[in-house]
């Protein structure tokens, strides 16, 4: 299978992102003024500042060129990922509900945190099969705007994803989500960073369990 | 023509900018504040004011988040 990673101007994640991704399968970088996706079977747009984070996060980047095709590509069922920045262009882009807001505490926190697999079935799509409901792993943050917010009813229960364990909510996150899906579960985002977490010299491989499971979905 | 745009974290949002901001004022002397909310201001010039709700609503703002106003 062959992953797509998105790079805008400012992405600062795509490299590791592609790394990852090559530990499971063909990787490629996709260049945010080409509207081709070059037949790639899972798009992931990676963390980083894209276009400067410039006006709100993730503002300027949801109409950039490529993203036109990847909000196709999801339209039609594509696996596609948010990491970070990428969560923030996702929910901008109307791809994922809600919107994330600077952290509580104005600062930007970079640490290991543990998040919970709260729904790793259909909402979790592709993402998660590698994962056992209420499985723990352990994946690194690095954001100032991180706080996760939904208005009242526009997030379905089955929806969340993925929460920080109690204690590990980095950033004031509404009902400690760390992670969403669309309705569908192709179109996932999340603050934690998987691909910061593939190599046990790190500190943790947990993150590589999402690359996994989108090979085994695939190849299913 | 030149217009402004506000915008202003949507009623209910926590804004931690306005908290810290809040807090700040007391210490220098300043009392009685009661709220703050901080936002942004946005100056254009254009051809076409019509269009600026438009352009608040694609661009400008995320109404999950924001709210605006437009003054010319």
């Amino acid at each position: 299978m062959r992953f797509g990673v998105v790079r805008f101007p400012g992405s600062c994640d795509e490299r590791d992102a592609l790394l990852a991704a090559a530990r499971v399968g063909d990787a490629e970088l996709l260049w945010h003024a080409d509207p081709d996706l070059h037949g790639v079977d899972a798009v992931i747009v990676p963390g980083g500042f894209s276009y400067g984070d410039y006006l709100r996060v993730g503002a300027i980047a949801r109409f950039a060129p490529v993203m036109a095709s990847v909000l196709d590509f999801a339209r039609e069922g594509g696996p596609v990922l948010g990491i970070c920045n990428g969560f923030q262009v996702l929910c901008e882009a109307g791809l994922l509900p809600g919107a994330l807001l600077p952290n509580t505490s104005l600062r930007f926190v970079c640490r290991q945190v543990e998040v919970e697999v709260v729904n790793p079935d259909r909402a979790g799509g592709p993402w998660f099969r590698a994962c056992a409901r209420g499985e723990r792993l352990s994946i690194p943050v690095k954001h100032t705007t991180g706080r996760y917010f939904a208005p009242p009813g526009e997030l379905p229960e089955e929806q969340i994803v993925l929460r920080y364990v109690p204690g590990h909510n980095p950033n004031g996150s509404q009902d400690d989500i760390a992670g969403v899906s669309n309705p569908e579960g192709n179109v996932l985002g999340l603050m934690p960073h998987p691909e910061h977490a593939v190599d046990p010299l790190t500190g943790s491989a947990d993150g590589l369990k999402l690359f996994e499971s989108l090979d085994r979905a695939l190849v299913a | 023509m030149k217009a402004l745009v506000l915008i202003r974290p949507k009623a209910g949002i926590l804004d931690p900018q306005g908290r810290a901001v809040q807090r700040a004022l007391p210490a220098l002397g300043f009392e009685g504040v009661r709220d703050v909310r901080v936002g942004r201001l946005v100056e254009l010039e254009v051809d076409e004011p019509d269009r600026l709700p438009e352009m608040c609503e694609t661009l400008l703002t995320n109404p999950l988040i924001e709210d605006y106003e437009i003054r010319s």
